[in-house]
């Protein structure tokens, strides 16, 4: 299939700090590694989804984990979405800390019966006595006319849900991190995988290591706006802020890592700095998380902002195909670029 | 039944018929007082099934409930004043007044946590099972569901997920004929649930699910068949609920005379003609102690403190 080798237009900005020489490892390829990692070191963690077994491995992401665990740890499901995340949670409350696999973000809607109603309650619903160390793993679509029902990213749906961790990798380093920290939460948590990501080269430890859910890291440091980003936002907002030091503009680019829970202090003390603040989502505007962000901003940097708040997100229309829509739906850096000059200016 | 049932399992299918009746009469009886603030869904007239699959179980096999769950949790051994103090809200409740009646939990007892979405335990249990046997764990699980959560996807799918991996676990509906207000005659063409599981591959046995002692006996066979590794069973218990869908009143869904006919078929009634002569005080006694384990619960609660709003956000991440 042409989209499982599509890449984005051009080449791939570096993620990571490029000063962070050593190991590198591709995005899809550090998933793999903190899946097998997590399978060695703990009998209790599974991976279940459609197709984890075949010969496409989930883009590469389950690629020869059956073979090395064995078909009781790693394996395939039917297309029963619903039923399959109540097994995986079923699981999780008798101990095991299963990995369940979408190829797609979009067929997560099937399953939220068992993901909103049932995963994201069960620890406060029964104050603790079970937990329900899930984790759920997502590819976000994009491009090649994958269209309307295969490249909806949803974190600002499921951050909706209390107690449902939402985690969005932005480099090779986080991929690898945050999930190994979501395999050892007590979960549950989301973690959106976004497809133009994963040939991405970054920096990656050998070792197990987790990044915590919840706190945001500065990937560029700046001082006249902040570029809070998420997920493939965050690189087209680190290409944005190499094109504003044209025009003498020094931006900081702000990774949120998680929009549920959203690190709001870093956000604020981002934004205290520079006085300015521009959003950068994989999302629809509409009652997403750049509007929650929106809405912090609001509530607790009024007085240290400058100007108004400028989002860049996905426009309130769903996903179109053909190439020329596509390009007209999706923003880039250049819309990045333009929104911090608006801000920057006023 | 092929030999005469055990005057031990009369008893105790009795004794546990009788703490959940009783109970449920409590509630009723007290709900009017306003204290109760949860919406409760009473099980009296459908005892039987509770008390004939629990007894089939041991302590460290798992039940997942339903929003008509108190019989299932008391039966299975379920703490009676963490329930109590559960329908008051207070903090010494099963999920310390964060579930009400319809989210109700006793790990140790082997009560998984009970989902009031219809057809949302079912996959808990085949999870569960899933991870018993990942395990190599002679557990089984059991999904306790109503006949409105047959018309639900999900229950097929755990149908599937079940067959598919031969998993220890027991499908058990508690065919009430009524999903909510709605009779089976206006949701399905084919009223035996048991069927359904034919095209899976699983066993499927239709029983009356007032006779405790048959559901003893078809439960202890199912179980039997789980953890020997052969896979699922469905049961289908026929049953009749004598109170309304959710609250204290007698059912209206079902027309009068219907519910005079299967009042007259009560569970506990039935197995008490099968205890031997002589043993009405042997009765008695059991409805003493009952009843006092019933006041001593809803002392407890009634004296619990409700919990502290401070904690309202605890544990939600």
């Amino acid at each position: 299939m042409p989209w499982t080798h599509l890449f984005a237009a051009g080449p791939a900005q570096p993620a990571s700090t490029p000063s962070d020489a050593g190991r590198q490892l591709t995005y899809r390829q550090a998933l793999l590694e903190a899946q097998r990692q997590a399978l060695a070191a703990d009998a209790a963690v599974v991976v279940m989804g459609e197709g984890v077994d075949d010969a496409a491995g989930s883009f590469g992401t389950t690629l020869g984990l059956q073979e090395q665990f064995g078909a009781d740890r790693v394996f395939d499901l039917p297309l029963a979405e619903n039923g399959c995340m109540g097994l995986a949670l079923g699981a999780a409350l008798a101990g095991l800390r299963p990995i369940v696999v979408h190829l797609r973000a979009d067929f997560l809607l099937l399953a939220l019966d068992q993901l909103a109603n049932h995963a994201a309650k069960w620890r406060y619903m029964f104050h603790a006595r079970q937990t329900a160390p899930l984790v759920v793993r997502c590819v976000v679509g994009r491009g090649w006319g994958s269209a309307a029902q295969h490249s909806q990213p949803l974190h600002g749906v499921l951050m909706q849900f209390p107690g449902l961790k939402v985690a969005l990798p932005a480099t090779p380093h986080d991929a690898k991190g945050l999930l190994l920290a979501a395999i050892a939460d007590a979960g549950p948590v989301v973690l959106l995988e976004h497809r133009w990501l994963y040939d991405d080269l970054g920096p990656v430890p050998e070792a197990v290591y987790g990044v915590p859910l919840g706190r945001a890291a500065v990937r560029r440091k700046g001082k006249d706006v902040t570029i809070a980003a998420v997920s493939l936002m965050v690189r087209e907002a680190l290409a944005a802020a190499e094109i504003l030091t044209r025009t003498g503009v020094s931006a900081e680019v702000l990774d949120l890592r998680t929009v549920a829970p959203m690190d709001t202090a870093a956000l604020v003390a981002s934004v205290a700095k520079t006085g300015r603040l521009v959003l950068a989502d994989t999302g629809h505007l509409r009652g997403g998380w750049a509007a929650e962000a929106a809405a912090v901003a609001a509530e607790q940097c009024l007085s240290c902002l400058k100007a108004p708040v400028a989002r860049v997100g996905l426009p309130d229309a769903p996903t179109p195909a053909s190439p020329v829509l596509e390009a007209a739906y999706y923003p880039g850096p250049e819309a990045i670029v333009q929104a911090v000059e608006q801000v920057v200016r006023s | 039944m092929t030999e005469a049932p055990a005057l031990d399992d009369i008893r105790r299918l009795l004794r546990c018929m009788l703490r959940i009746r009783r109970f449920e009469e409590r509630v009723a009886a007290r709900y009017p007082e306003q204290q109760m603030r949860t919406p409760v869904h009473l099980c009296i007239g459908q005892e039987a099934v509770a008390a004939g699959v629990c007894l089939a179980l041991g302590q460290e096999d798992v039940v997942c409930s339903t929003h008509r769950s108190h019989g299932h949790y008391l039966a299975k051994g379920g703490s009676m004043p963490a329930l109590a103090a559960e329908l008051y809200g207070r903090s010494t409740g099963c999920a310390s007044g964060r579930g009400g009646s319809m989210h109700v939990i006793d790990v140790a007892a082997g009560v998984a946590g009970t989902s009031a979405i219809v057809g949302g335990g079912i996959p808990l249990a085949v999870g569960m099972a899933l991870a018993f046997a990942l395990r190599r764990e002679p557990r089984v699980a059991v999904a306790f569901l109503g006949d409105g959560a047959a018309d639900e996807g999900v229950f097929f799918e755990s149908l599937g997920l079940a067959s598919l991996r031969r998993l220890p676990v027991l499908f058990v509906i508690e065919n009430n004929g009524f999903a909510t207000a709605s009779p089976l005659a206006n949701r399905r063409r084919c009223p035996e649930l048991h069927r359904l599981a034919e095209p899976h591959g699983i066993p499927g046995e239709g029983l009356d699910g007032n006779d405790a002692l048959a559901v003893l006996d078809a439960a202890r066979r199912a179980v039997d068949r789980a953890r020997r590794g052969e896979g699922p069973t469905v049961l289908e218990a026929v049953t009749c609920r004598w109170k309304g869908h959710v609250g204290p009143q007698p059912d209206t869904a079902r027309p009068a005379a219907e519910l005079a006919a299967w009042m007259a078929r009560c569970p506990i009634a039935q197995l008490c003609q099968r205890l031997p002569e002589g043993t009405s005080g042997e009765l008695a006694a059991m409805e003493q102690a009952v009843a006092e384990e019933i006041d001593d619960a809803f002392a407890v609660a009634l004296a619990s403190p409700y919990p502290d709003p401070a904690t309202l956000l605890d544990e939600v991440w």
